[in-house]
């Protein structure tokens, strides 16, 4: 089961290090992994998605609060958090194939970053599911390149982590 | 002031009254800095891993913080075990390496190796000290991690042009706000409450305890519980010396290579009482299947080591003292556990009146053990090593009040001479032997060097069979063919070399004189080898 995973840590040189560096050697595999400075400069959130059980998860959350430099850690309720992932995605276009990529991209809300003569460059923000979708929609056109972020998370309502 | 001096300033402040090490370019100022503060004591020891396992032997009878002071590069990397093997028994250690310039910092330069990536697994936390400004503060912080919560080591990586920067001004922190580590110390009272009721209603319980009641200082605690409630109480290798062997309510050591009364005590109690322990595989072969014939309590000072190994049915994360006087404060109403303890009884006499085997022209271990024992004063320390020595001390020692020091948790081979160096530093006075095979003696006799320096009085006693007893007995055992690559051929005359230092010693290959050459080698002035021959095909389970 994918679980998302939410950790505040200090922002400082070496942290992702130890985090990923826990995960390698505790055996527990990452399927994501984000990482931005959050609103106070001195905070970064991670947000991890693990593919695994409840009690890998438990042992997860309880080794990345044993690190010094973790201040939290919350494994986010399937639910109640909003999680989105950016993608860019480059794909073979000419004159006969750009309306039918066009029209994919107004259904799924993708807006065109680039155009050439020869492909179009586009990007979406929506959760993996639905980038999935639309990377699959792509794939007759002949995709040149993607790139995804990895989903960042924050949890519904008035709380905070 | 300078960085390097102020790095000694403040451990100082620590209240660091020794240093293990080894020098080298890149620490070379610390060193300096060092030198004018006679009253910090320097052991300068013959490979930086044994700077570590002194450090640990210093720690675990002290109760301070064990200090080891290497260089860059090699002097980091040999260190590695040192760190390695504190981290996996949680004993409170700084490590301080030396470091190439900051500013070449990546570029491969002489003696550079990134320590603070290597020994990021098994270390509770590292810093690479990038301002000498810093120092005062990361020292402080380094002790304190050390040192509170589930102790381990930490590391200070300092590059040489910071121990050269200067310090405008010194000014040691008097508190620590580290926001990400608060380690818990009281247990939470509705699991207080909840273990109380389920030792009261238990007909079977059994208390095991591990390395962690001794880093919380709270042997007396667990004695009180256990004796007030009743309670048997088995151990892990960490915890052997928690209890006299003579004490009604001990029953050994469990595990793969333990006593047999306690393992039986394991598989037959109606409540298991963990303490300070991680019930790692070789202490509990099957946590899964005790899980299922028994209720569970789990009370230790790391929240991760509950359902790690083993899910509890009721954990209690805290300091393991605090919460033990929790408990002892509750009253707890004691189990009705008569004819329980009357049958364990039974099996820990079989247990203790086991006959050894014997050989004409060789001694037994746990005969030579049993022997010693008996003769080593209340508090004395046993720094035992790895392999067959370590099974047959844990296994057949006689505890009186005193400490069993071993490498539980990473079986490091060599630690046993360098730790009980580290005893003798911190308690020059106090009783204390090494136990050895002829494997583990050959990976730090260079120690004896400390030894001799120091003129302290150890008591090294070397099991001597000319084979890696405990591989060679795996390897003769389904799936292995047969004994390969552990015949010790080319070991030196151990009298000879020990003589090359100064140090006497006896040698006995005859079980009626054992006595009379135990009196000798204990009442011998200074520091002495007993060499003890054993027959190649000994095995632990004889």
């Amino acid at each position: 089961m994918k679980q998302t995973i939410s950790v505040l840590v200090e922002n400082q040189a070496g942290v992702l290090n130890r985090i990923t560096g826990l995960f390698s050697r505790r055996a527990f595999n990452i399927e994501s992994l984000a990482v931005g400075v959050t609103d106070d400069p001195t905070i970064s959130r991670i947000t991890i998605i693990v593919d695994s059980g409840n009690s890998v998860v438990e042992q997860v959350e309880k080794q990345l609060n044993k690190l010094v430099e973790v201040i939290k850690v919350r494994t986010l309720d399937e639910n109640t958090f909003i999680g989105r992932e950016l993608m860019i995605l480059k794909v073979n276009a000419n004159n006969k194939t750009r309306q039918d990529i066009m029209t994919i991209c107004e259904i799924m809300g993708a807006k065109v970053d680039d155009i050439s003569p020869t492909s179009l460059t586009m990007e979406l923000s929506d959760t993996p599911d639905r980038l999935d979708t639309f990377q699959a929609m792509m794939r007759p056109f002949s995709i040149l390149e993607v790139a995804r972020t990895g989903v960042i998370a924050v949890q519904k309502g008035g709380g905070k982590i | 002031m300078n960085g390097a001096q102020a790095l000694i300033e403040s451990l100082l402040q620590e209240q660091v009254d020794h240093i293990f090490g080894y020098a080298g370019a890149t620490i070379c100022p610390a060193v300096d800095a060092l030198k004018e503060h006679p009253e910090i004591g320097y052991t300068l020891v013959r490979t930086e891993q044994n700077a570590g396992h002194m450090a640990s032997g210093y720690a675990r009878v002290s109760g301070k913080v064990g200090v080891c002071m290497v260089t860059s590069g090699p002097g980091a990397t040999n260190l590695i075990t040192g760190i390695a093997t504190a981290y996996m028994d949680s004993i409170p250690m700084v490590a301080i390496t030396g470091q190439v310039p900051s500013s070449q910092l990546g570029r491969d330069i002489f003696q550079e190796v990134d320590i603070t990536g290597a020994v990021a697994p098994f270390s509770k936390h590292s810093y690479l000290v990038k301002d000498a400004n810093e120092i005062p503060r990361i020292v402080k912080e380094a002790f304190h991690i050390a040192s509170t919560g589930r102790p381990g080591p930490v590391l200070i990586d300092i590059p040489i042009d910071i121990q050269n920067q200067e310090v405008k001004h010194f000014h040691y922190p008097e508190e620590v706000n580290i926001r990400g580590y608060k380690p818990s110390v009281k247990g939470n009272e509705l699991q207080i409450k909840r273990v109380a009721e389920a030792i009261s209603r238990s007909k079977q319980p059994v208390i095991l305890a591990g390395g962690g009641v001794w880093l919380a200082n709270a042997r007396t605690e667990l004695l009180e519980l256990a004796e007030r409630c009743s309670i048997p109480v088995i151990k892990t290798m960490m915890g052997i010396s928690l209890m006299p062997t003579g004490h009604p309510l001990n029953l050994g050591m469990i595990g793969a290579h333990g006593n047999h009364c306690a393992n039986k005590a394991l598989a037959k109690a109606d409540l298991l009482i963990m303490v300070g322990t991680r019930a790692a595989d070789r202490a509990v072969i099957d946590p899964g299947e005790i899980q299922r014939r028994m209720a569970t309590i789990h009370i230790d000072v790391d929240p991760a080591e509950i359902g790690k190994n083993m899910q509890a049915a009721i954990p209690l994360v805290g300091d393991v003292k605090v919460i033990l006087q929790q408990l002892l404060d509750r009253n707890i109403t004691p189990p009705d556990s008569a004819a329980w303890l009357e049958r364990l009884r039974d099996y820990r006499k079989a247990e203790l009146g086991r006959v050894f085997p014997k050989r004409e022209g060789y001694v037994f271990p746990g005969t030579v053990l049993r022997k010693l024992g008996a003769k080593l004063a209340d508090d004395a320390a046993v720094c035992v090593d790895v392999g067959q020595n370590q099974i047959f001390t844990c296994k057949y020692l006689p505890q009186k009040n005193g400490r069993l020091l071993t490498s539980g948790g990473l079986g490091t081979m060599g630690y046993a001479l360098p730790a009980a160096v580290g005893v003798k530093v911190a308690q020059p006075d106090r009783q204390t032997v090494v136990v050895c095979g002829d494997g583990s003696f050959q990976m730090s006799m260079n120690e004896l060097a400390a030894v001799k320096c120091a003129g302290m009085d150890l008591k090294i006693v070397l099991f001597q069979n000319q084979v890696l007893g405990l591989v060679n007995q795996i390897q003769r055992t389904a799936p292995y063919h047969g004994p390969f690559g552990v015949a010790l051929d080319g070991s030196p005359d151990f009298p000879a070399i020990a003589a090359a230092y100064g140090i006497p010693s006896l040698t006995v290959s005859d079980e009626d004189k054992l006595d009379e050459t135990l009196d000798r080698f204990l009442g011998s002035e200074g520091c002495c080898l007993l060499i003890c021959r054993v027959h190649p095909d000994v095995s632990t389970t004889d």
